[in-house]
């Protein structure tokens, strides 16, 4: 049996991977709603760095501006204007029975999948290229397609885009009277 | 030791079941929001990865990633407007006072 060597690569896997499921389980468990809504920013940061780790820098830099930039900073938003004081965690105890037995039960069953396929002939068949196929320019690439094989769904979803901003703002605004 | 995409699948796996969690057991409604997103960030993560480290790695993962999260940020606002108008009405963001449509 080979001895595990670690490498950088794997070393940033590790530490990126324990912030990511660090800052999820410490938002899960917070009292203050406010520490939640911060520590997501965690999440988001170690999201993005996973796509960087992941040679593609495009999702990546896309990643910090959408989720930890604006989405973080939208709920923070909403939880001001909302009552935000120490969270009563008063749940049923059936209630917290539940979400534990489905999110683990999942979790075992994605678990016992991984587990059931061969993946040693899944590393004969993966094709061996040390680089990314898209080249060392992964913002060309993305723009090359978007433009050529997904002009249509990219105009739709700026169509979905527009349509749910003016509706979020038609919602939120103040009643007539 | 190279970081192979199980790695990865696993990563996602216990993050999307960690949202799956809080979806389920939270009262505050912006933290189920929350943790709607960490969910999307798991299928992303997949998504991601399968782009690079898949069986034939091309760059349409990733353009599915980003589509993914321009959904997630239409949801983001339109989840947190309607908040916002059902605190205006009932001055609770509790996940058991939602039951305005309840019959």
């Amino acid at each position: 049996m080979m001895l595990p060597v670690l490498n950088g690569q794997m070393i940033a896997f590790i530490l990126i991977s324990l912030v990511l499921i660090g800052s999820a389980v410490a938002m899960l468990f917070s009292r203050k709603v406010i520490y939640m809504a911060l520590l997501i920013g965690g999440v988001f940061i170690g999201a993005a760095a996973i796509y960087i780790l992941l040679d593609a820098d495009f999702v990546g830099f896309a990643q910090i501006l959408i989720y930890a930039g604006a989405i973080t900073i939208l709920m923070l938003f909403a939880i001001m204007l909302t009552h935000h004081g120490e969270q009563n965690e008063k749940q049923g105890k059936g209630h917290t029975v539940f979400a534990v037995i489905s999110a683990g039960g999942l979790l075992v069953l994605l678990y016992w999948g991984f587990n059931s396929i061969d993946w040693s002939k899944w590393n004969q068949l993966s094709p061996k290229t040390p680089n990314p196929v898209w080249g060392d320019n992964s913002v060309q690439a993305i723009g090359n397609a978007i433009y050529t094989s997904y002009v249509i769904p990219f105009e739709l979803i700026s169509v979905v885009l527009i349509v749910s901003l003016v509706g979020a703002v038609i919602l939120a605004r103040k009643g007539e009277e | 030791m190279e970081p192979t995409i199980v790695r990865y699948l696993l990563l996602a796996a216990v993050l999307f079941c960690l949202g799956l969690f809080g979806v389920l057991w939270k009262r505050n409604i912006i933290i189920v929001l929350v943790s709607i997103e960490l969910m999307l960030n798991a299928v992303n993560i997949n998504l991601v990865a399968f782009s690079r480290l898949g069986l034939s790695p091309n760059i349409n993962g990733q353009i599915f990633a980003l589509f993914v999260m321009v959904i997630a940020a239409c949801e983001v606002a339109v989840g947190l407007a309607v908040l916002i108008a059902i605190y205006r009405n009932r001055s609770s963001s509790d996940i058991k006072d939602m039951n305005l449509t309840k019959w």
